[in-house]
């Protein structure tokens, strides 16, 4: 598959609230595991539970949303705890979510992203307001994130978001995979470590 | 200008400017537990890797491992898997594993200051977002996924963004009974769960000069919890004391050495900040969470908030969260029911945590009020044995309290200690997200070791500084 993420296009769910921490969205129970595959059926699972409970359906539950591939959240997404499993569930639930689009996104949940190639851009309150309420009142209108123009697109509008350059360009050029980057500099890697007094035996 | 500790740290510890933007960081120290870590050693075997600085990873048990009985194999047999895979993969590639079986496993956040790894200018990394703790020791210590656990293992450096810098002082006295859990507390109350995004928190100050190791790691371990990061204070004489004679700490002809690189990397008195933030100590009371998020808490003799304090946007939230907890707006804090308490975890679960609360329960013949679960959790087996030693097992168990095994037990729900239902849990622990301590439903309110305490005698929130003062035998 290209590494490049220039434009993600698909259908788009939304998921409201603030400070939405990485515990609903993959409760801890699921943890106990060894590897990720099967992770995608749990994602928000004791969110889901409860409004059911009260009658009420969690877009992840939602018919309607069941093909999207671009979620839409507000602030603070992600927050809490490092686990990879929060965004490895989100992109394999359903077709899989392939870009995230917030008001702003907690920073180990935002690096998990790009470590996995999913774009994680920003947009204002108001834009994301807009832009949420576009996917809710019409499921099947074509989403796109580019990244190119750094715009979203829902049906016939599109907003501006933001991403840092530095991921950005990793997007652009297909080089989120961190691993082999940082490969390439092993020689520098054991000078820099032979500079430190704690990594030599205080010699 | 002076330079900060982050600055100094970052670019001793940079590798060189990655294309992105970001920067190739080395990692003098890799933290590795059981949950996060699986999925990267297979990504290392697959790929047919090498692991190149086996001696900067350290591994132990802790989310899974369950508090009643240790013996193997454990009783759940997806956490018996788990703790085989961790098994075989750091004999796999020879990196030291902390054991149960040797009396050496505790929270990862634990073992790491114990055994004298954890020391100030360091670059520290594992995947677990209350890496900062080990900030406390003057070293930059990050939370992490398991992709970038994979990158460490495979190059020992990561990827990284540098951070701006936000000095936090809290200068004057903490009132008496106020803990490093209640300054933390109001730091994330005051500047938001996401207040510190995009930052390193430094902590400084007369409260933070004054405070024990065990009290900068309670503060420190929080930073995650309002946004930042990484949270250190400078490392000082407090830090070179407690460092002495551990077992990875630097040996005794080398020590000066030690201690004069370890002063070079202080923040200097001329450090330039983009941000500084002053508390006064005196404004600080006991904090109790009332919440979902561990900004929404109130003194303890405050009432919960009014929805429409609120800006206009968060009100959902909060109401939400009013919801979920079953509270009124306005409320008093005071005199909530609670069903369990929990004395443990990364943030509260060392020694000086429980001596405290010793100090308060012993000898009163204090018993936890006959509808509370009540739990002591030690965070590390080297806790347990000191406890053991000081006999406060003795103490807790008289007072009615079950004396657990170390791990992570009730802080979340990846073992068998969890909340039933709609349980109320008084917890010492950092996190009172839904569904966090294992029932999706159960509610958690965050406060000190000591007021988690006085609740489970009580049987409901009290003000502890009020509730052990109260004379011996006075019907408490
Ligand atoms: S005690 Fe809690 S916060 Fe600390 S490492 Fe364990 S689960 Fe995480």
């Amino acid at each position: 598959m290209d590494p490049r993420r220039i434009r993600i296009t698909g259908t788009g769910i939304a998921v409201r609230g603030n400070d939405i921490d990485t515990d609903r969205i993959i409760p801890a129970r699921y943890l106990r595991c060894v590897t990720f595959d099967g992770l995608g059926e749990h994602a928000f699972e004791d969110d889901r539970a409860q409004l059911k409970a009260k009658g009420q359906v969690h877009p992840f539950d939602d018919p309607r949303f069941a093909g999207a591939e671009v979620l839409f959240v507000n602030k603070n997404f992600g927050c809490g705890s490092s686990r990879e499993h929060a965004p490895q569930s989100i992109m394999r639930w359903g077709r899989g979510i392939k870009a995230i689009v917030g008001e702003s996104f907690s920073e180990i949940f935002f690096g998990n992203c790009v470590a996995l190639g999913i774009p994680a851009p920003t947009a204002s309150e108001a834009d994301m307001a807009q832009m949420m309420s576009a996917v809710e009142a019409n499921s099947a209108a074509p989403v796109t994130v580019d990244l190119e123009t750094l715009t979203v697109t829902v049906g016939e509008h599109s907003w501006p978001v933001k991403m840092a350059e530095g991921p950005r360009r990793q997007f652009l050029e297909g080089k989120w995979d961190s691993t082999a980057e940082l490969m390439e500099a092993m020689d520098q890697v054991a000078a820099t470590a032979a500079r430190l007094p704690y990594m030599n035996g205080w010699k | 200008m002076g330079r900060n500790l982050y600055e100094k740290v970052f670019d001793l510890h940079t590798v060189r400017r990655l294309p992105s933007g970001q920067y190739q960081v080395l990692m003098g120290l890799q933290m590795i537990h059981e949950v996060t870590s699986p999925q990267a050693f297979a990504a290392i075997r697959e790929r047919g890797w090498k692991v190149p600085y086996p001696h900067r990873n350290f591994a132990t048990v802790d989310h899974i491992i369950p508090t009643d009985s240790q013996q193997r194999p454990l009783s759940d047999p997806l956490a018996e898997e788990m703790l085989q895979h961790l098994e075989r993969n750091t004999a796999d590639f020879g990196i030291r594993f902390f054991s149960p079986e040797r009396g050496e496993q505790g929270i990862v956040h634990m073992v790491g200051p114990e055994t004298g790894l954890t020391q100030p200018g360091m670059t520290i990394c594992c995947g677990d977002s209350h890496t900062a703790t080990h900030g406390a020791f003057g070293a930059l210590a990050f939370g992490i996924g398991t992709s970038q656990v994979r990158d460490v293992l495979a190059t020992q450096t990561l990827a990284l963004g540098k951070l701006k810098v936000r000095r936090i002082e809290v200068n004057g006295r903490l009132r008496p009974g106020v803990y490093a859990k209640d300054v933390i507390l109001y730091i994330i109350r005051k500047l938001g769960v996401n207040g510190g995004v995009g930052y390193a928190y430094e902590y400084a100050g007369e409260v933070f000069d004054g405070f024990s190791m065990e009290e900068r790691m309670t503060v420190c371990n929080m930073s995650i919890e309002g946004g930042a990061r990484c949270g250190y204070v400078n490392p000082d004489q407090t830090t070179y004391d407690y460092l002495r004679g551990r077992e990875y700490a630097p040996p005794p002809e080398a020590w000066d050495r030690a201690v004069a690189w370890w002063e070079s990397i202080k923040s200097d008195a001329d450090a330039s900040y983009d941000d500084v933030v002053r508390f006064d100590a005196s404004d600080i009371e006991p904090i109790v969470t009332w919440g979902i998020t561990p900004g929404q808490s109130v003194g303890v003799s405050e009432n919960l908030p009014y929805v429409r304090d609120f800006p206009e946007a968060e009100r959902p939230n909060i109401a939400e969260a009013l919801e979920f907890m079953d509270f009124r707006e306005g409320q008093p804090i005071k005199g909530t029911r609670i069903d369990v308490a929990f004395l443990g975890s990364c943030t509260n679960g060392r020694i000086s945590d429980f001596e405290e609360v010793v100090r308060m329960i012993e000898g009163r013949g204090l018993r936890v009020a006959p509808h509370v679960r009540a739990i002591v959790v030690p965070g590390s087996m080297s806790v347990k044995r000191e406890m053991i030693r000081r006999g406060y097992d003795k103490v807790f168990t008289e007072a009615g309290f079950e004396f657990r095994e170390a791990g992570c037990s009730m802080c979340l729900a990846m073992n068998p200690d969890k909340l039933k239902g709609r349980e109320v849990c008084a917890s010492s622990s950092n996190r009172n997200f839904k569904g966090r301590q294992g029932s999706p439903t159960g509610r958690t309110l965050l406060m000190s070791p000591v007021m988690v305490a006085a609740a489970a005698i009580a049987g409901e929130v009290v003000d502890a500084r009020e509730f052990f003062a109260a004379p011996v035998g006075a019907g408490v």
